[in-house]
């Protein structure tokens, strides 16, 4: 293998698509920045709090998920744990079969994608629905999201309706603004007809056992508006301490992600629907999931555990506009998916070592953190520990002979006599497979080597 | 399950075991996310106007404004909660048809939805709807015009005061703007599930 797989898969990435992704993500975070310092006066120590705040949660995630659990019980929530993926499905199906329920709409739900619930659902006749207008259509084309907010930035719009019209929803039109209609009318009436509402959450709050959902269409209120069971699946790193830290990390979360001041909809739920209201869910299920989050609270990146997945890193990432979302191979993408998927392999870190390893260590991604998730430090922490794990790291020259010459003045005065060969040499043709990786889209300069050593000299006369 | 109960939190507690300290809770003044400059010396009925109309809302002062506007975008069947009704239907005409119960087996039929709002922020161009207001979850929800009826004395300075503010209702929804999306190459497009047309009605 000449390259590591992230490089293979970008690629092969169409030139539209990489401009569209670099272009919209380009965008989205300058409007960021521009919203977050013209509004407030220190907006760094707003991410650095935040980030304080959700550090504090998971360094005490062993009080703070009892606790929540039980103010999710006196909100007349049932509280459920999954250890892993399967564990989560199956407990998602008992809750259906226990209502002979077969249709479920959901929203806000990243974590059901990464435990594939649909398509564990299917064999036994239960229909999950997404309803995001970008993870529906990503659904009826069996594709992959490509970005935390964006999922289907990788498509455009004659795609789109290419697959608008293979479903039967209309004949083939490409105005964003059909399609969106079109999506608007099939989906209320899917909503109507579905039995349960699945959510993820964005927060819970430990003091009350409220969860937070936000969304910009205003698919969960449909959701937790049209059905009469809510199963809220819950990753265990969602808590928050207090009602009052949602405040702030709710003005950074609509900013950060869409440079919106506030997310549309931001919904707080309390329990089951109230007595008197006609409309919304009478039963109310939390799934807490674990799925190799507690691997990751263990290890020495748990930091990463405090991502509100806002999707800000990825937009101002140079390698993520480059090698767009497939690239990552995994529900979560760019640097944070650097750094979450390959914790989340467990036993198969080695599947996606490479991630860490395709970045500058630029920082970027640290500075946008609403967080302030220390995203460098740990994609370092990961190839450390791909090194000592052995991983295989293809297209890495070997540094063996540099560590020599470094090392050794002879050796080092010799290579700079013998450097100008180099000129002569054609490098595309030397058996290295590395170096004809980089010589492929590169050139070499001219030698000068032994320039420095020459001016030196002449300095100390 | 559970045994994935204890088997999680044992995991949770291994796992935080080896740290020698753990990080606090920070102390910190809530004030940090407000934005003050903008707030301050504002009468927060047009403060909160001016910021909905930034997110694509728009705010009326009298419900005659309102049935005006529907009137223009031809919005002429719809619900209205039957508490606000006795005080709006004088100013409806003939030409309007009005439910008092919403059926949702017509859900298509209605083009606007009024209903009562909790609360409001001003900072951020917020509407406040909970269940103890909203008559029905629905009809603020699938017809393609909200209106929010809004007391005046009812509108938060800022994002902060409204989350304190939260209390034991089941269901609080915060609308900023109509129902938007740039999934499709990144185009603003309102009203994709919820109301394309949000509406304050400011008594
Ligand atoms: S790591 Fe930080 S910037 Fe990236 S998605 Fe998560 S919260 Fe946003």
């Amino acid at each position: 293998m000449r390259f590591q797989p992230i490089d293979q898969f970008a690629a092969g990435l169409p030139a539209d698509k990489r401009a569209s992704v670099y272009q919209s993500t380009k965008t989205t975070h300058e409007k960021r920045t521009k919203l977050l310092f013209d509004q407030f006066t220190d907006p760094n120590r707003l991410r650095q709090l935040a980030g304080e705040i959700k550090q504090h949660a998971l360094e005490n995630l062993d009080t703070y998920l009892p606790k929540v659990e039980a103010k999710l019980k006196a909100n007349g929530a049932q509280v459920h744990w999954a250890s892993t993926g399967e564990a989560a499905c199956q407990k998602v199906l008992e809750i259906m079969q226990a209502r002979g329920a077969t249709k479920m709409v959901k929203s806000k739900t990243m974590v059901s994608e990464e435990i594939e619930l649909a398509k564990f659902l299917k064999p036994h006749g239960i229909e999950a629905l997404e309803t995001d207008l970008g993870e529906f259509i990503i659904q009826i084309d069996d594709d992959h999201p490509s970005h935390i907010v964006r999922p289907i930035i990788h498509k455009n719009r004659r795609e789109i309706a290419q697959s608008f019209e293979r479903e039967g929803l209309g004949a083939y039109n490409d105005d964003p603004e059909t399609i969106t209609r079109r999506a608007r009318h099939f989906l209320r009436h899917k909503y109507l007809a579905a039995d349960v509402g699945l959510t993820g959450a964005n927060f819970v709050s430990a003091e009350s056992g409220r969860i937070v959902l936000v969304t910009n269409e205003g698919n969960s209120r449909f959701c937790l508006a049209a059905t009469k069971v809510h199963i809220a699946l819950i990753g265990i790193e969602k808590i928050v301490p207090r009602d009052r830290d949602l405040g702030l990390l709710l003005n950074l979360l609509g900013r950060s992600g869409t440079a919106q001041d506030l997310t549309v909809y931001t919904e707080f739920i309390n329990g089951p629907k109230s007595t008197a209201q006609p409309d919304g869910p009478e039963e109310m299920h939390v799934i807490f999931l674990d799925n190799g989050r507690t691997d990751v609270l263990a290890s020495d990146c748990r930091e990463i555990l405090r991502c509100i997945r806002c999707g800000a890193c990825l937009n101002v990432c140079p390698v993520y506009r480059q090698a767009s979302g497939h690239a990552y191979r995994s529900v979560y993408p760019g640097p944070v998916g650097a750094v979450l998927s390959p914790l989340l392999m467990g036993g198969k870190f080695a599947q996606k070592a490479d991630l860490p390893k395709a970045s500058s260590l630029c920082g970027a991604c640290h500075e946008v953190c609403p967080v302030n998730i220390p995203i460098p430090d740990l994609l370092l922490r990961l190839r450390n520990r791909a090194k000592e794990e052995n991983v295989p790291s293809p297209g890495t020259p070997p540094m063996g002979a540099w560590a020599l010459m470094a090392s050794q003045p002879t050796a080092w005065k010799a290579a700079l006599l013998g450097g100008k060969l180099l000129d002569y040499v054609p490098t595309k043709l030397i058996p290295v497979p590395a170096l004809q990786a980089w010589s492929a889209q590169r050139a070499l300069p001219a030698w000068r080597g032994g320039e420095f050593r020459k001016w030196m000299k002449q300095r100390k006369r | 399950m559970s045994d994935d109960r204890e088997a999680i939190l044992s995991r949770v507690r291994g796992a935080l075991a080896p740290l020698h300290e753990r990080a606090p809770l920070p102390v910190y003044d809530s004030e940090i996310a407000v934005m003050r400059s903008l707030i301050a010396g504002r009468d927060l009925a047009e403060l909160f106007a001016e910021r909905l109309k930034r997110v694509g809302g728009l705010t009326f002062t009298s419900p005659a404004e309102l049935v005006a506007h529907l009137q223009a975008g031809q919005w002429r069947h719809g619900y209205c909660d039957p508490v606000l009704w006795p005080v709006l239907a004088p100013h409806f005409g003939p030409d309007f048809t009005v439910e008092l119960t919403f059926d949702e087996t017509r859900v298509d039929d209605y083009a606007f939805g009024i209903t009562r709002a909790a609360a409001a922020i001003a900072e951020s161009g917020t509407i406040i709807l909970d269940d103890a207001s909203t008559s029905r979850r629905l009809a603020a929800l699938a017809p393609w015009v909200h209106v929010a009826v809004l007391a005046r004395g009812t509108i938060f300075s800022d994002v902060t005061q409204a989350v304190a503010a939260l209390g034991a209702d089941r269901n609080v929804v915060w609308c900023t703007g109509p129902s938007k999306t740039a999934d499709v190459e990144g185009i603003l497009i309102e009203g994709v599930h919820g109301p394309g047309a949000q509406i304050a009605l400011l008594v």
